[in-house]
């Protein structure tokens, strides 16, 4: 068992200094890179220097230049900031979305638990890409458009997670003490059962940031999410698209980037879930 | 199973309906006036008056939604606005492509899922075991789209051994028999691998955890001491557990597989319903977006009931229930 726990807790570590340094590399970027990601310079000299080069003005490229002639780690440093921004923030408000419907599907009489279930199911069955894709095209693409879309369209698993740890908590002895003791449904949910009901959420919600900054990067790649010229990682797969022969790396980079995160959250996602797992068993 | 069958069929049907509705009220909560977009920003106010009343537009939203509901299941969707084309027609050419790419990849991916997560369960803690599930937890973060784009840099730029874009060759209407066959088989192998890869994973990942826990299980230790082969204990024994589920998560998987399809029909160029629609956002035709996530929504639909006739037909339990 020991041995499992050492395991998991190394990888885990190396995962949580991932994100750590993309993270401080993110909120840190103009100390990093050459400070912004719209410079273009003599457009003709300077695009697509491959990495590793430096242009005739002395400036060096660590990962080269796209067709703009723009520093691709700078770009990648500052779509770092709306990839793992959007991200986020749109999960956040699938917490607070599936915790509220699934907090009340859980306490509701009846009616209201299986109609909450049955949206909740509804939603489930629903293509997630072509809603986004959907509400992208009637209203004019932003990131805030991005995170509320992205929002609203991932809080389902969320629900059902926290209603099944509604039904199971509300029956412990604890709970029904507090119900006996003429506490208010309202007040035994937000102090006996939500706080208890947490610990799995934030593994769902830390497993669902990966899927989200995916997401966002697929409709940035479509063109439908963050508006160029702000940088963002699909952003930047879609304009290395046309130029796999000649400059590859304006399209590899970001999305090597893309998959380091998404599998370190992947990873200390899973590690919370194995430590939450043996602390329970 | 009768009523086990009509219950799933009423659900399924809700769903769609519900679909329908919800296309229909985002399009009618979205800002500006679909009369303007249709018309342009040249028209007067006189034409956009009678092309609101010709659309019916100025009729009480529950009449409006009655109309549209009636047009849309008497198989009117309308012309889209950006190509002039009947809707229909633009999405009865696509869907068959479609389901062959999301379908073959589907039954692919399930394959593949299986027998490498059947190769985990058996060499458990093995380095072979490490290395596949670093493998697949890998490819479950890989973006389609982008792995799409590698394959296409690899396989037709750099080794020029396999057409990237479309779902037949230029010459394929001069093609015959066999040659046609080829052609369109080796346009469907780079699509269909980067499904495949993005999608296996998670088949092997409970694949793997479903035969470890069936193979420590007693009939399995019994079976092994009748001395039967390993291959027969493995299929018959292990693996046939694991199946009811499996098929379970069929039908789960497909919204994902469905998603995943749009982007990748998008890189390759793929002539199915996700690249209708996404060129359909991108040129704001809405006939043609409302019509494509219906019949998105239907498919998936329609996936999940197949799927659960599948389950009612492989485990008497569900099949003989009344529920």
């Amino acid at each position: 068992m020991t041995d499992v726990r050492h395991v998991i807790d190394r990888r885990m570590f190396v995962a949580a200094a991932v994100l750590a340094i993309v993270a401080v590399l993110a909120i840190l970027a103009p100390w990093f890179s050459t400070g912004d990601p719209l410079i273009q310079g003599d457009v003709v000299a300077t695009r697509f220097l491959a990495p590793l080069t430096t242009d005739p003005s002395g400036q060096f490229h660590l990962l080269g230049t796209d067709r703009f002639g723009r520093d691709v780690w700078t770009r990648l440093l500052y779509g770092a900031r709306v990839s793992l921004g959007v991200g986020i923030l749109a999960m956040s408000i699938s917490v607070v979305l599936g915790t509220l419907v699934g907090a009340a599907a859980g306490m509701g009489s009846g009616v209201v638990r299986d109609a909450l279930l049955g949206v909740t199911d509804f939603a489930l069955a629903l293509p997630r890409v072509v809603l986004l894709l959907l509400l992208a095209s009637l209203w004019q693409p932003s990131a805030m458009l991005v995170i509320v879309v992205l929002g609203i369209t991932g809080w389902m698993s969320i629900a059902r997670l926290v209603y099944s740890q509604v039904r199971s908590l509300r029956s412990r002895p604890f709970v029904e003490a507090a119900s006996a003791l003429g506490t208010t449904r309202l007040a035994v949910l937000l102090r006996h059962v939500i706080p208890n009901a947490l610990t799995p959420v934030v593994v769902a919600a830390t497993l669902g940031v990966g899927n989200t900054i995916l997401l966002e990067a697929g409709l940035s790649f479509l063109g439908l999410g963050v508006q160029p010229p702000t940088p963002s990682w699909g952003s930047m797969i879609a304009s290395g698209r046309d130029t796999l022969v000649n400059a590859p790396w304006v399209a590899i980079v970001p999305g090597v980037a893309l998959v380091l995160v998404v599998v370190a959250l992947t990873q200390v996602g899973d590690a919370l879930q194995a430590r939450m797992d043996v602390g329970r068993g | 199973m009768i009523r086990f069958l009509s219950r799933r069929l009423l659900v399924g049907a809700l769903v769609v309906l519900g679909v329908v509705s919800l296309t229909f009220l985002l399009l009618h909560l979205a800002p500006g006036d679909p009369v303007v977009r249709l018309l342009g920003p040249t028209a007067t106010g006189e034409q956009i008056e009678a092309q609101r009343r010709a659309l019916g537009l100025d009729q009480p939203l529950v009449v409006q939604y009655a109309r549209w509901l009636a047009a849309f299941a008497s198989g009117n969707w309308g012309v889209s606005i950006a190509t002039g084309r009947e809707v229909r027609w633009m999405i009865g050419h696509a869907w068959p492509a479609t389901v062959l790419l999301v379908g073959l990849s589907l039954v692919l991916s399930y394959l593949f899922g299986i027998l490498v997560g059947t190769i985990q369960a058996v060499r458990t803690g093995t380095k072979l075991d490490t290395a596949l599930s670093i493998s697949t937890v890998t490819l479950f973060a890989v973006p389609g789209y982008w792995l799409g784009l590698m394959l296409i840099m690899v396989f037709t730029y750099w080794l020029k051994v396999l057409p990237a874009f479309g779902a037949s060759g230029l010459d394929a209407d001069f093609l015959t028999g066999w040659d046609r066959l080829v052609d369109r088989v080796r346009h469907l192998i780079l699509p269909v691998t980067t499904l495949v890869l993005i999608g296996f994973g998670g088949t092997a990942r409970f694949v793997r955890g479903t035969m470890a826990d069936a193979l420590a299980e007693p009939h399995i230790v019994v079976a092994r001491a009748r001395g039967l082969a390993e291959r027969r204990v493995l299929l018959r024994h292990a693996l046939r557990n694991a199946s009811i589920p499996l098929i379970t998560l069929l039908g789960l998987s497909l919204p994902a597989l469905f998603s995943g399809a749009v982007f990748i029909e998008t890189v390759f160029a793929w002539p199915g319903v996700g690249r209708v629609l996404v060129g359909a956002v991108q040129a704001r035709d809405y006939p043609v977006v409302m019509a494509a996530t219906v019949i998105s929504a239907a498919l998936v639909v329609l996936g999940n009931l197949l799927a659960d006739l599948a389950v009612a037909w492989a485990d008497p339990r569900v099949r003989d229930s009344n529920d």
